[in-house]
């Protein structure tokens, strides 16, 4: 029996108290007991149950997929962790798997380090290590390697989680945000600003109740439909933090273009919309977690749009711009009212207006 | 959106576009100088901004973006006294989000509040009040900010902690009145407007009296107008037929939020809870006779600048601004000496770059580096 096999075959440790305490960083029984009764339990796959400092990947089996890694790592520290439409666990999962498929990459294996505080609930923590498990696996990801750290009460909020992330990308694929040229089209897959609007609601001291729910989910699958049907496509951006108007900013300045949206064609749900009237924010500023933003030539535009309409993630799916020639690194907006306007970057966080 | 969209339309806002246009063609310019119309308030200056009107508009009208953002015109010396009452240990320091950033000599409530005072952002006073419910052995002191709009709110607040018997909540009061700030406007030997767009909400509890003395005595048409671009164009175009006509009025096209004798309500609050100050210095505009208000002695408990002791030194604004100038309709934004060099959003010396109400902010944010030059030619070639 290799010491592999053997390993897979111990005992499980079981955690018997309600908190996480100090102890359960102390590197000894407590913490081998949660992190086997928490976290091996729930992500369960053959390259983490060794548990060793490190998981190891086969080279050859990875170079079959491409000829390129993709390699990111995200830190997630939202408030509150359990929010409409998901939680800090889900969150972890699809931010890292989608920051490698907008790079043309297949997600393989995710790293899943957990700072936690004191007097954290064991509940919690397993309930959010369930939806990482539950998020992987609908991604195709494997969680392999892990950290868990205990902090004095105080010294983090709740819980953060760092997730980092590899994928494959096929040789025949090549995106770049320099590579946006008048004439292509600035589609996204649906309604935006979701998730910074029911992130902001969820905080719960804005005393508005909405019914709006992050849309944090996994793109790897849309991205591939949309390679697919559109292989020209120039580049591929998830609008978080920052929202479609930072990413446009990015792509016109990389470019040397101008970028021009139009506010009409602009997805939004009305009750995001609503939200954003009420408290003088922008949604174009609101940060996504389910969306990409895709630069595609004008001749594969309907082909990306139908094959993102076809997909669950992408039925609102919309053409909002267009790349032209004009000044170089400005994104322009033509509003509602037949107006023209600059759309520029942000300058900090968005400041509700007061009047 | 209901009672939204209606507002928004593309093809009423056509129509209003033209009817400008012909009704601009038809004004005599005698002296060739474009016909320049004030909006007050720092919210129609956001939605010009927010829906590109000023692009829209012929080139021979100018629109001159007043005096009414409350946040840039907050002067430095008193962001520092909120900054030294936030510091105060025990104190929880609300205030509206747009005021977070505003510069002090020394720092922001940003910066305070990252060097470790407890800065809290809230909607309304009443959340305020709330927060000192809830920490009875915490001051909670309130940031009231704002014209006539949001007076009374920090008044019904201070009138509601009075009733509880609630002894920890104050209010650092920096509200200031609409009207002889205008005054202060007209007065200038260097002004040129042709007439104002005058602030909706202000007047929604107000009423439309009090600006008559601009029509009588300074002969200039006043429209009081509302906040959607709709209201915008339509309220342009009323100004433009009275200069036309030759009428001096102050006219409401806000009707459907503005009633004429204003908010009995909200006035008898007002009237109970603040007296006049002697004079209140502005950030760009320099100090301006009984342009703000105070707590009155019978709620002098609730006055936060009566309860602890504030730095209250005044602190002159750069020399190199010109937001005054630029307030008075005198300069454009971009023709300020510092504006997009050392004052930036990022950087703000000057009031006007402070908050997204600002002149300044909102040109350097929606108005882009091209449209700057475009419209310097355009001006410099009138």
């Amino acid at each position: 029996m290799n010491v592999a096999s053997f390993m897979q075959k111990r005992p499980r440790g079981k955690v018997h108290v309600p908190t996480v305490t100090l102890a359960h960083g102390g590197g000894g029984k407590a913490m081998k007991d949660l992190i086997d009764d928490v976290f091996v339990a729930a992500f369960d796959n053959p390259l983490l149950a060794p548990l060793d400092d490190q998981a190891r990947l086969e080279l050859a089996a990875l170079a079959g997929h491409g000829d390129r890694l993709a390699f990111t790592t995200d830190s997630f520290v939202v408030d509150p962790l359990i929010f409409p439409g998901g939680d800090i666990g889900k969150l972890a999962v699809c931010g890292t798997v989608n920051d490698l498929a907008v790079g043309g990459a297949v997600p393989r294996y995710l790293s899943c380090a957990v700072i936690v505080e004191e007097g954290v609930p064991i509940d919690l923590l397993r309930r959010i290590a369930g939806s990482m498990a539950q998020a992987a696996r609908e991604a195709g990801v494997a969680i392999v390697t892990g950290d868990t750290k205990v902090v004095n009460r105080g010294a983090c909020d709740k819980m953060f989680i760092v997730t980092t992330g590899i994928g494959t990308i096929r040789a025949d694929i090549d995106l770049g945000a320099h590579r946006a040229q008048p004439g292509d089209a600035v589609i996204v897959n649906g309604v935006l600003g979701d998730h910074g609007a029911a992130i902001l609601c969820a905080r719960g001291d804005l005393a508005l109740q909405t019914p709006i729910e992050s849309d944090c989910a996994p793109l790897h699958d849309l991205i591939t439909e949309v390679l697919a049907r559109a292989p020209d496509t120039r580049f591929l951006r998830d609008p978080t933090r920052g929202g479609v108007a930072t990413v446009l900013n990015e792509i016109a300045e990389a470019s040397r273009v101008e970028i021009e949206i139009d506010e009409a064609a602009t997805p939004l749900r009305e009750e995001v919309r609503g939200f954003c009237e009420i408290l003088g924010l922008d949604p174009l500023y609101l940060a996504n977690e389910g969306k990409i933003v895709a630069i595609v030539p004008p001749e594969e535009a309907p082909d990306a749009l139908a094959a993102m309409r076809a997909h669950p993630l992408g039925a609102d799916a919309s053409v909002i711009g267009r790349v032209i020639h004009g000044e170089a690194g400005r994104v322009a907006m033509r509003t509602v009212l037949g107006g023209r306007r600059v759309v520029d970057m942000l300058v900090g966080e968005q400041l509700p207006r007061i009047c | 959106m209901k009672y939204v969209d209606e507002y928004r339309d593309r093809a009423k806002a056509e129509i209003l576009r033209r009817e400008i246009e012909a009704l601009a063609a038809g004004i005599d310019r005698a002296d060739g100088r474009p016909i320049q119309i004030m909006e007050v308030c720092g919210g129609h200056t956001h939605s010009i901004f927010r829906y590109g009107i000023e692009g829209m508009l012929p080139k021979s009208i100018e629109l001159v973006h007043g005096p009414g953002c409350p946040v840039c015109v907050l002067p430095m010396g008193r962001v520092d006294d909120c900054v030294a009452i936030a510091e105060r240990p025990g104190v929880i320091f609300t205030t509206f989000g747009d005021a977070m950033r505003v510069p002090g000599s020394k720092k922001s409530l940003l910066q305070a509040k990252a060097d470790g005072a407890d800065v809290r952002m809230v909607y309304s006073p009443m959340d305020a009040l709330d927060l000192a419910r809830r920490n009875p052995d915490r001051e909670v002191v309130f940031f009231a900010i704002g014209f006539e709009t949001t007076m009374p709110s920090t008044a019904l607040t201070v009138l509601q902690a009075e009733r509880e018997g609630v002894k920890n909540f104050s209010v650092f009061c920096n509200h200031i009145t609409i009207v002889p700030t205008i005054k202060a406007i007209l007065d200038s030997p260097d002004l040129q407007l042709n007439g104002f767009l005058g602030p909706g909400h202000v007047s929604m509890v107000i009423g439309t009296g009090p600006y008559e003395f601009i029509a009588r005595f300074y002969r200039k048409p006043m429209v009081i107008a509302g906040f959607e671009p709709l209201d915008v164009l339509q309220s342009i175009w009323m100004v433009l037929k009275q200069i036309k006509e030759g009428r001096c009025e102050i006219e409401n096209q806000y009707a459907r939020i503005v009633p004429d004798a204003g908010n009995a309500a909200a006035l008898s609050a007002v009237g109970r809870v603040y007296e006049l100050r002697e004079f209140f210095e502005w950030r760009g505009l320099g100090s301006i006779d009984h342009s703000g208000v105070k707590i009155r002695d019978a709620y002098a408990h609730f006055d936060a600048e009566r309860r602890f002791a504030v730095p209250n030194v005044k602190i002159a604004d750069p020399k190199s601004c010109q937001c005054g100038e630029v307030l008075k309709g005198v300069l454009k934004p971009w023709q300020c000496k510092v504006f997009g060099s050392a004052c930036t959003p990022e950087t703000p010396l000057g009031a006007l770059m402070v908050s997204s109400e600002g002149a300044c902010a909102a040109y350097y944010q929606y108005g882009g580096v091209k449209r700057r030059s475009e419209t310097s030619v355009r001006v410099g070639a009138v």
